[in-house]
C-alpha cells in the first residue's frame, strides 16, 4: 500500500512535470518575466520566501567549493544549447534567405504545374500576353515592369574540388528591365554586362562556391567562354545565381525564344488577385501565378522542416542526456550537503523553501549554462556560410543566423532542463527524514 | 574476470546514480547512431562495386540538357564497353507539385545494369509487357499506400502529355527492392516508367534522353571508357562528361551541404559532454569507496589490480550505456522515416559504425576512468582508513 502511494505521487509529479513543461514552451517572454517578478516578490515579502531565499544564498556561496560538479550542470546544459541554436539557426538563415528574395507585391508567373522555374517554359506569345496583363507597374518611359527570363542549370568548377570536379549554378538570363523589378540586386565590383555579349555579373555567394569568378577572368559556360565583368549582391537568393544577357544564354543553351518565367513588379500587392484571375480567365495561357514571396517560401518549405526535425531530434536527445547529467549531479549535491539540510530543517526551516532553494540553485546553473551555450553557437556560426542544392537546380548560399529569438529559446530550453534536473533531488532533500539525515554521516 | 562479481557490486552500489549515469550514455550513443549512419551513407553513396563499374554520362553544359539518341550506338561501340542504357528525367509529382518524386523515363534494358534493384520475374515480364506500366519502389509504396494493379496518376512538372496537360496516367505493375540496404533509401524511393511511352507521349522530347549508363567489362579502364565516350562528341553542340558513378554521386552529395562536418560538430559536442558527466561521476564513485578499496588493499589486493577494478567498472558502465544507445538506435532509425513521412531517411547502421562506437567505448571508458582508477591505486592504506 505505501509502495503504491509512492508510486501515485510519483506519477502525479510526473504529469504535473509534463504539464508545466508544455505551459513553459508555449509562454511568451512577459509572461515568464512575470513569474520571476511573483518570485522574486514572495522571497522579498512573505516569511517562507525569506527563508528560502537566505537557503538558497547559502547554496549558491557555497558554489564555490563544488566547482567540479556543478561546472558538469553548466557544461552540459551550453552543449545542448550551443547544438540545439546552430541546428535552428541553419534552418533559420536558409529560410530568411528565401523569403528575403520575395515579397507580396511582385509576382512569378510559370508555366503550370511547374515546380520551379527550370522546370517551366513559356513561348514569346505567352509572354506578350502576361506583359499587357492589368495591374502590372509601369516604368517611366510606359513600359511594363515585367521581365521574362531564362534559367537554366550551368556546370562550373567547385572552389576547392579536383580540377575537373563541376558543381551545379543556375545561370540566369535577364534583359534590361530584370533591374528595374529587381531593385535589391547593385553591383558591387566592375559592370553590369553588355547585351549581345557573351559577359557575365557574378553573385557575391556564387563568388564564393565555383573558381575563377574574379572580374576579367574568363569562364566556360555551355560550349562557349564568357568573360566576368562585374560583381553583384542582393542579399538574397539571387547572390547565388549568374546573370547574363537573355539572348546569350538562350542561344547558348538552345531554348530559341521561349524564356522559364516572367517576373513582374505589380503597381501594388492589391492588385494580385485581379492579375492572377486575369492571366487565369485568358484562354491564351495555360500558367500558374504567384507571388514571389509564396513561390520562395514554398520552395524553403521541405528543407526547413528537414533541418528543424533534425535539430529538434538531436536537441532532445541531449537534453535528456543532460537531464540525466544534472539530475545526477543535483543528487550528489543534496547528498552531501544532507547534514546541512537536515540541521536547516530541524531548527525550524519548512520543506517548501527547502524545495525552492534547491530549484533556484538549479535553474541559475542551468540559466549560466544556456547562456554560454548561446553565446558559443552565436560565436561559432552566426554569419556561417553553408550552401545545399536548392529548387532542384543550383547552389544556394546562406548565412547561418543566430536570432534574439532562437537565444531566448535556447535559453528556455534550458531552464527546462535545469527544471527538471533540480526537482527530485529537492523533493528528496525535503522529505528525507531529519533525524536518519542528522544521524548519517 | 573472476573479479566481475566485485565489479558489478561496485556499480550496483548506488543504484539510482548508476541508471542515470547510464542513461545519459545512452542517450549520447542514441544519437550517434543515428547520426553516423547518415554520415556513413553519405560517405558510401554509389560506392558499392556495381557503382565503380558503372559510368554515367551527361551534357558538359548542364545536367538537365539532353543528349541525341544516336549516341546510344556509338557509345556501345566504344571498347570495353559491355552494356549500355539511358534514362530521361520524368519530373513527376504526386497530387501536388511540390510533392516530388524520383521518377524516370527508362530504357528496356536499364534493370540489367541495376543488380541492386531487385524486381521478381513475374513483375518484370508485367513491366516489360505493359507500355504505361511503372515499378515503384517499395519505401513509396507504403508511403502513399499503393498497390500493384492500380492506376497511378502523376503530374509531370516538365512534360506535358499527349493530351496537352501535365498529367499522365500509368499502371503500377511492379515493385522495387533495394537489395543493398546501405543504398536502399534510394532506390526503395524511385519510380521507373518506359522511355520509350514517355517519348511517344510528350511533344516536347523528339527522341532524346536526359543520360546515358554504361557497364565496362573491366574497373581499372574506366578512365579509359570515359575518355573514349567523351571524344565521340567533343567539339560537337552536345559535348559529354562521363565520370563514374561513384564520382558523381559524391560530388552531388558534396554539393547538399557539408554534412560531415556539421554532423562531425554535434558529435564532437556530445561526447564532449558524456566524458565530463561520466568522468565526475566516475571520481564521485571512487571518492566515496575510499575506505573500501583501502580494505581490499589491506587483505592482499596488489595496486595493479585495484586499478584495472576501478577501469574494469568505468568501461563495463560505458559498453552498457553504449551498445544498448546503438541498439535503441536501430530501432528508431525506420520509426524516424515512418514518421517524417520518407523525408528524412536513417540507414541501418553498418558494420563500421558498430566498430566504431564499440572503439569509442571502451577509449572514452579508459580514459574517464584513468583519474579515479591512479587515484584509487595510489591510495594509502593508513591514511584511507583513517578517513584523512
Amino acid at each position: 500500500m505505501k509502495k503504491f502511494l509512492s508510486f501515485l505521487r510519483g506519477l502525479a509529479i510526473f504529469l504535473g512535470l509534463i504539464a508545466a513543461l508544455a505551459l513553459w514552451a508555449a509562454a511568451p517572454w512577459p509572461v515568464l518575466l512575470a513569474l520571476a517578478a511573483l518570485i522574486a516578490l514572495w522571497m522579498l515579502l512573505t516569511r517562507s520566501g525569506k527563508q528560502a531565499a537566505s537557503v538558497a544564498g547559502v547554496g549558491i556561496s557555497t558554489l564555490s567549493q563544488r566547482l567540479g560538479s556543478s561546472s558538469v550542470v553548466v557544461i552540459g546544459i551550453a552543449g545542448v544549447v550551443a547544438v540545439l541554436v546552430a541546428m535552428l539557426s541553419m534552418a533559420e538563415g536558409y529560410q530568411q534567405t528565401l523569403r528575403r528574395t520575395g515579397s507580396e507585391d511582385s509576382v512569378i508567373v510559370l508555366r503550370g504545374a511547374s515546380a520551379a522555374e527550370v522546370m517551366s517554359t513559356l513561348d514569346l506569345a505567352s509572354i506578350n500576353v502576361i506583359e499587357q496583363a492589368p495591374g502590372i507597374a509601369r516604368s517611366a518611359d510606359g513600359r511594363p515592369l515585367a521581365s521574362p527570363e531564362t534559367v537554366v542549370a550551368a556546370n562550373l568548377p567547385i572552389m576547392g574540388g579536383a580540377p575537373d570536379e563541376d558543381g551545379s549554378v543556375q545561370l540566369r538570363g535577364v534583359g534590361d528591365r530584370a533591374w528595374q523589378v529587381r531593385k535589391q540586386v547593385k553591383i558591387v565590383e566592375g559592370r553590369k554586362f553588355e547585351t549581345g555579349k557573351r559577359e557575365v555579373v557574378v553573385g557575391s555567394g556564387a563568388r564564393r562556391q565555383f573558381r575563377g569568378m574574379q572580374v576579367g577572368k574568363q569562364i566556360r559556360l555551355g560550349s562557349e567562354m564568357w568573360t566576368v565583368v562585374g560583381i553583384f549582391k542582393s542579399g538574397d537568393a539571387m547572390d547565388s545565381e549568374l546573370w547574363a544577357d537573355a539572348e546569350m544564354v538562350a542561344s547558348t543553351y538552345r531554348r530559341g525564344a521561349s524564356r522559364n518565367s516572367v517576373v513582374a513588379q505589380l503597381t501594388d500587392a492589391k492588385q494580385f488577385k485581379q492579375f492572377k484571375a486575369a492571366l487565369a480567365g485568358d484562354p491564351r495561357l495555360q500558367v500558374d501565378t504567384t507571388t514571389t514571396s509564396e513561390y520562395f517560401a514554398k520552395q524553403s518549405e521541405t528543407m526547413t522542416t528537414v533541418i528543424r526535425t533534425i535539430g529538434i531530434i538531436v536537441g532532445s536527445i541531449m537534453a535528456i542526456g543532460a537531464v540525466f547529467g544534472a539530475l545526477n549531479t543535483m543528487f550528489a549535491t543534496v547528498a552531501t550537503r544532507a547534514r546541512e539540510i537536515a540541521t536547516l530543517r530541524a531548527i525550524g526551516f519548512r520543506g517548501f523553501p527547502v524545495v525552492v532553494a534547491v530549484m533556484l540553485e538549479t535553474m541559475l546553473l542551468a540559466m549560466l549554462g544556456g547562456l554560454i551555450g548561446g553565446a558559443l553557437a552565436w560565436a561559432i556560426f552566426n554569419g556561417y556560410t553553408a550552401s545545399t542544392i536548392a529548387g532542384g537546380v543550383g547552389q544556394l548560399t546562406f548565412d547561418f543566423r543566430v536570432t534574439g529569438e532562437l537565444l531566448w529559446s535556447g535559453l528556455k530550453w534550458a531552464l527546462a532542463i535545469g527544471f527538471i534536473g533540480g526537482l527530485f533531488p529537492a523533493l528528496r532533500a525535503a522529505t528525507l527524514p531529519v533525524t536518519s539525515a542528522l544521524r548519517d554521516s | 574476470m573472476k573479479y566481475f562479481h566485485l565489479i558489478w557490486a561496485e556499480l550496483m552500489r548506488r543504484k539510482t546514480r548508476t541508471a542515470l549515469t547510464l542513461l545519459s550514455i545512452v542517450a549520447a550513443f542514441l544519437l550517434f547512431g543515428l547520426l553516423d549512419g547518415v554520415r556513413e551513407s553519405f560517405q558510401q553513396a554509389g560506392n558499392s562495386a556495381n557503382g565503380a563499374k558503372r559510368l554515367q554520362t551527361g551534357s558538359r553544359l548542364s545536367f538537365i540538357q539532353p543528349l541525341p539518341m544516336s549516341l546510344n550506338d556509338r557509345i556501345a561501340q566504344v571498347p570495353g564497353v559491355k552494356q549500355v542504357t539511358y534514362a530521361n528525367w520524368f519530373g513527376g509529382a504526386y497530387q501536388d507539385p511540390h510533392n516530388q518524386i524520383f521518377s524516370f523515363g527508362v530504357a528496356d534494358n536499364y534493370l540489367d545494369l541495376y543488380p541492386e534493384m531487385a524486381v521478381s520475374a513475374a513483375h518484370r515480364k508485367a513491366f516489360a509487357a505493359t507500355r504505361t506500366g511503372v515499378l515503384v519502389g517499395e519505401g513509396l509504396m507504403t508511403r502513399f499506400g499503393w498497390k500493384v494493379g492500380q492506376k497511378l496518376p502523376l503530374q509531370s512538372t516538365i512534360f506535358t502529355s499527349s493530351d496537352g496537360t501535365k498529367n499522365w496516367s500509368f499502371d503500377i505493375v511492379g515493385t522495387l527492392a533495394a537489395t543493398d540496404k546501405k543504398s536502399g533509401g534510394w532506390f526503395d524511393q524511385m519510380i521507373l516508367l518506359h522511355w520509350k511511352y514517355f517519348d511517344d507521349s510528350t511533344p516536347y522530347n523528339r527522341g532524346q534522353v536526359g543520360w546515358y549508363v554504361t557497364e565496362v567489362h573491366d574497373v581499372n579502364q574506366s578512365d579509359r571508357v570515359a575518355k573514349a565516350i567523351d571524344a565521340i562528341s567533343a567539339n560537337s553542340d552536345h559535348e559529354t562528361k562521363t565520370q563514374t558513378e561513384a564520382a558523381a554521386t559524391a560530388s552531388w552529395m558534396k554539393q547538399m551541404a557539408d554534412i560531415g562536418l556539421i554532423v562531425g560538430s554535434i558529435m564532437g559536442a556530445v561526447f564532449f559532454t558524456l566524458v565530463l558527466l561520466t568522468g565526475n561521476t566516475m571520481a564521485q564513485a571512487v571518492r566515496e569507496r575510499t575506505s573500501e578499496l583501502a580494505v581490499l588493499k589491506t587483505i592482499g589486493f596488489p595496486d595493479r589490480s585495484v586499478l584495472m577494478l576501478v577501469l574494469a567498472e568505468s568501461m563495463l558502465l560505458m559498453l552498457i550505456g553504449g551498445v544498448l544507445g546503438v541498439l535503441i538506435a536501430s530501432g528508431l532509425g525506420p520509426v524516424v522515416g515512418v514518421m517524417s513521412r520518407g523525408a528524412i531517411t536513417v540507414p541501418p547502421i553498418g558494420l563500421n559504425s558498430w566498430s566504431l562506437a564499440l572503439a569509442l567505448m571502451v577509449g572514452i571508458g579508459l580514459v574517464v576512468g584513468a583519474l579515479p582508477a591512479i587515484r584509487a591505486m595510489r591510495l594509502n592504506i593508513v591514511d584511507a582508513l583513517a578517513g584523512r
